[in-house]
């Protein structure tokens, strides 16, 4: 096995070293009933080529973005990568190391998370990020859950435009961990009156920005009418790649923000892992789940970093931590932060320029089809269609001539038939005009 | 408690110390690196953008106004910052990494070659089903594996991590009991355990009661036995437990908690030193986390991601967190809502569908090494912490008699009287070439040492670090504390003034805390 040192030589040297006659000596304790005598029923050790074979052939069972017109988004969005960050990212030195508990052997990784966390707070505007969660949902149900801790109530409105996963993730663990959710109706073509809901029980307000449906909002007077009612303003980014041109939340009120930052050098991986954002005001830094990075000096009065305020944490609070959280999302953040730092300002900026331009373009385009209309005022790179007919056949229809063409809302609310004929078209610097045109002509023979 | 200050105050020590002598500050291949936003000129890029066609723009009057404040820097500055805080780390690739608790062993190249496929890298969770097939098989075959390892009937895919998974699994009990009509109060950790399991359970609003240890290390059964009553939920253990020792009374322990109507969840975190050899369902076990980072060898990437999918037993199967995978009349079907056959599933803990990019490298590294050599991985791994526990047991303070399983514990009664602490001892291992071991924990033993060399070392490497261990113990006898205090000397920084760090907290550039900084 090629991944085991020990010969059998090593091995009946060390065992007479230790002084037993068997390696089953040393499973003892293992009590006799549940001592497997023989390998289980799985197949025996491989070599590198044919588990790459057969993984390979699973792979080329599915459909990847890159190879079809692709406009699927809905909180995982494909960007291009430079070839620079997964070379980085790949460095043993980053990728085989442990959580820096040992700053004096982690100086690198410790110094990327402080940088880290300020490209974050710069992004959302806030004033003190952490060093990310498992992803843009899971940060969400700890914004809540923060939002309680620190106004001493147990109940937070959810908007409608709150992506549906981000909804669920918060309405599993409101349930377990006894907070209660006043959860608003999707509106993709309206507005809520969040304000209204406001009273002396409502800890946060959670909105979405761009919202799920992709729509743009202004969220500085419910900031305002939420502080007055002494309740805190929860922004969720899913697009985190949308602050090279919008507003961010923390210029509208925010007081946590919870985000996807998957958009920045991180594959969309089906799913995961991705990266979960945390920022939040510094007056609420005490109360923040998971890991920061600090700066100090060391012995030699030398700045340096370290893991810090883990007074907040289970590995030394226990069950009064702030969070049950310990590995995070180290190695994505990693890849955020080499991506946003090749992008620097400018390459931001002109990147989500690039995004907006090319969905402006396209939804102008879809929107001159009879029978489409386009729900959005003001988007970013993502909009809704609603569709003469249900869209998910119109989805499945475009699969089979070779265009993924998004999210038929109905995936994410079965149950509401309103939504049936609402998809959902993101549109990143990575779809080209001919792809644009592959769209535009296909969803005009499906329709027609 | 970090006591570098002593090291400052101590003259004897300030004439060891080898401060930077250089003209800039370098120290060979030990390079003084700046942060980006200290390398910033605005207008540079690292990345070439064509400039976006004329539009008409539709943000409604939420244009982003004023500069954000990200550096400008090119991709050559780019790749050699990053480069060089690399060589800032210690890692599995440059050395033995013994921390026991967290499995740190090889991560196979192979397995990153997979992952990175477009199949898998470049596919999203909501485009149609019908598209990713490979990738629902993958996870099928992926969940098949780990069915046959754990004996248990389902496995719970989405958590991000094993604190994750331990919330799931605390959830899963919570709502089979409310399905029972119960709703039990408290839930027993023994004192041994990680610090994730009370946070959990008290997360899920139980009140965390400790069950003291008996002297061999393991759970006082009688103890356990008085504990228990009609208001435990569950007991959540570790087994093997963070003593590195197997329970050996863990079925009588099982059969005490399901004779109280509770329920046996396991921290999987050591499943390393069993995998292939035991099946916690033949321990009795009702649900358990596996630490795809941990066992089967995905990175840890300086802190994640992970991937911790629970195996539940049948009495829990039904409440697994969505999304499910089941075998349907056409083939795999993705469940994502709460309908027919997963109507008492707890909801969902995560966006989309779990750690793709995880399953992919643990499934090629579940098939690389196959049923045989995933046994032979506990048994190596068994070997190896045995075999470093007798050679240095005469030269540290081995906790608890006998064999150990995965990892072999110490405690500081080999420093007694020599002023010299657990903590000073792991800095004096940095500049031998070594990251420590645990310390500290578990919370068990006075000023723990946990060693856990994992079954990808070699025997000599062992030796190497067991003569290392040892020429250090010997040192600490004789009585040459200052120079263990003063330790680290070698690395890119002294000891880091943790103290300071959490009252001041500094958490992020800016032009203030580097003035600040520099009237130091």
């Amino acid at each position: 096995m090629r991944y085991l040192p020990l010969t059998d030589r090593d091995r009946r040297d060390m065992l007479a070293a230790i002084g037993v006659d068997s390696i089953d000596a040393l499973f003892a304790d293992v009590p006799d009933a549940a001592r497997l005598p023989d390998l289980l029923d799985l197949p025996t050790a491989k070599g590198e080529l044919e588990v790459e074979r057969l993984l390979s052939q699973m792979a080329a069972r599915n459909i990847p973005a890159g190879s079809v017109p692709f406009f699927v988004g809905g909180g995982a969005y494909r960007h291009h990568i430079p070839a620079a960050v997964d070379h980085l990212v790949q460095r043993g030195e980053f990728l085989t190391s442990y959580t820096p508990y040992q700053p004096e052997l982690a100086q690198g990784t410790l110094q990327y998370l402080f940088e880290f966390q300020t490209q974050v707070a710069l992004l959302t505007g806030m004033e003190v990020a952490n060093a990310s969660l498992y992803d843009g949902a899971t940060a969400c149900a700890e914004a809540v859950m923060m939002a309680n801790r620190l106004t001493r109530r147990g109940k937070a409105v959810l908007s409608g435009g709150l992506h549906p996963h981000y909804r669920e993730v918060c309405e599993t663990y409101a349930r377990f961990v006894g907070f209660d959710l006043a959860v608003q109706d999707p509106l993709p073509d309206g507005d809520e009156d969040l304000a209204g809901l406001l009273g002396r029980d409502i800890s946060c307000v959670v909105v979405q920005s761009p919202d799920f449906f992709g729509e743009i909002r202004d969220y500085s007077g419910l900031a305002r009418t939420c502080h007055d009612a002494g309740a805190l303003l929860v922004v969720v980014v899913t697009e985190i790649l949308s602050l090279g041109a919008i507003c961010p939340p923390g210029e509208m009120g925010a007081d946590i923000v919870a985000a996807e930052g998957q958009s920045l050098g991180n594959a969309l991986n089906f799913g995961g892992p991705h990266l979960g954002l945390f920022a939040s005001r510094n007056k609420f830094v005490r109360q923040m789940p998971g890991r920061l990075a600090g700066q100090t000096v060391d012995a030699d009065g030398r700045r340096g970093w370290v893991l810090t305020l883990s007074t907040r944490e289970q590995h030394i609070r226990r069950e009064k931590a702030t969070s049950n959280i310990c590995t995070n999302s180290g190695l994505c953040a990693l890849a955020f932060t080499i991506h946003l730092t090749l992008l620097g300002e400018t390459g931001l900026t002109r990147l989500a320029r690039l995004n907006h331009a090319a969905a402006v373009t396209l939804a102008e385009r879809l929107g001159r089809i009879p029978g489409i209309r386009i729900l959005n005022r003001a988007f970013f790179n993502e909009f809704a269609l609603r569709l003469p007919r249900p869209a998910t056949a119109v989805v499945d229809a475009l699969a089979e001539k070779g265009v993924l063409a998004g999210i038929p809302v109905s995936r994410l609310y079965p149950e509401r038939t309103e939504l049936a004929n609402t998809l959902l078209v993101a549109v990143t610097e990575t779809v080209t005009p001919d792809d644009m045109d592959r769209f535009e002509r296909e969803i005009g023979e499906a329709l027609s | 408690m970090n006591d570098w200050s002593r090291a400052l105050s101590n003259r004897a020590v300030e004439d060891l110390a080898i401060p930077a002598t250089t003209a800039g500050g370098n120290r060979g291949l030990q390079i003084e690196e700046k942060l980006i936003f200290e390398q910033d000129s605005p207008g540079r890029c690292g990345v070439d953008l064509i400039e976006a066609p004329s539009f008409r723009a539709r943000l409604g009057g939420l244009e982003r106004q004023g500069v954000i404040g990200l550096p400008g820097l090119s991709e050559p500055q780019v790749v050699r910052h990053f480069t060089r805080l690399s060589q800032k780390n210690y890692a599995i690739d440059s050395g033995l990494y013994p921390l026991g608790s967290c499995t740190m062993k090889h991560n196979p190249r192979l397995n990153e070659k997979l992952a990175r496929l477009p199949g898998f890298a470049d596919i999203h969770p909501l485009q149609p089903a019908s598209t990713v097939p490979g990738a629902l098989a993958l996870i099928d075959t992926l969940a098949h594996w780990l069915k046959i390892l754990t004996g248990m009937p389902a496995i719970a895919l989405s958590p991000g991590a094993g604190a994750h998974g331990e919330l799931c699994g605390i959830m899963s009990i919570r709502a089979a009991l409310e399905a029972r009509g119960e709703r039990r109060s408290r839930v027993l950790v023994p004192e041994s355990a990680h610090g994730t399991n009370p946070a959990t359970a008290a997360a899920c609003g139980y009140s965390v009661d400790s069950v003291a240890g008996n002297r061999r290390g393991r759970v006082d059964v009688a103890v356990l036995k008085a504990t228990l009553d009609a208001d435990v939920a569950a007991l959540m253990l570790t087994n093997p437990n963070t003593c590195g020792l197997f329970e050996d009374q863990i079925l009588e322990i099982a059969a005490a908690v399901h004779e109280a109507g509770a329920f046996f969840y396991c921290d999987g975190a050591n499943f390393n030193a069993i995998v292939g050899r035991v099946r916690p369902a033949d321990l009795g076990i009702d649900c358990m986390h596996l630490n795809l980072h941990k066992t089967f060898s995905t990175p840890h990437g300086g802190g994640g991601p992970g991937s911790g999918p629970v195996a539940l037993a049948g009495n829990l199967a039904a409440y697994a967190p969505l999304p499910w995978l089941v075998h349907g009349p056409d083939g795999l079907e993705l469940v994502e809502h709460k309908q027919n056959q997963a109507l008492r599933a707890i909801g969902r803990l995560k966006g989309f569908h779990g750690q793709m990019g995880m399953f992919v490298r643990a499934l090629a590294y579940m098939m690389s090494h196959g049923a045989d050599g995933l046994r032979q991985v506990a048994e190596d791994a068994v070997l190896n912490a045995n075999y470093l526990r007798v050679r240095l047991e005469n030269d540290l303070s081995v906790s608890f008699p006998g064999p150990c399983m995965h990892e072999a514990l110490f405690d500081d009664g080999f420093l007694k009287d020599t002023g010299i602490t657990t903590l000073d001892f792991a800095k004096a291992l940095i500049d031998e070439g070594y990251h420590p071991m645990t310390v500290y924990f578990p919370l068990v033993v006075h000023g723990a040492l946990l060693i856990e060399p994992t079954e990808t070392e070699s025997k000599a490497s062992l030796d190497e670090f067991a003569d290392t261990l040892k020429a250090l113990a010997a040192k600490a006898r004789s009585g040459e504390a200052a120079g263990f205090r003063a330790a680290p000397r070698w690395t890119p920084r002294r000891r880091l003034d943790e103290t300071a760090a959490a009252r001041k907290p500094i958490l992020r550039w800016d032009p203030a805390t580097v003035d600040r900084q520099a009237e130091k």
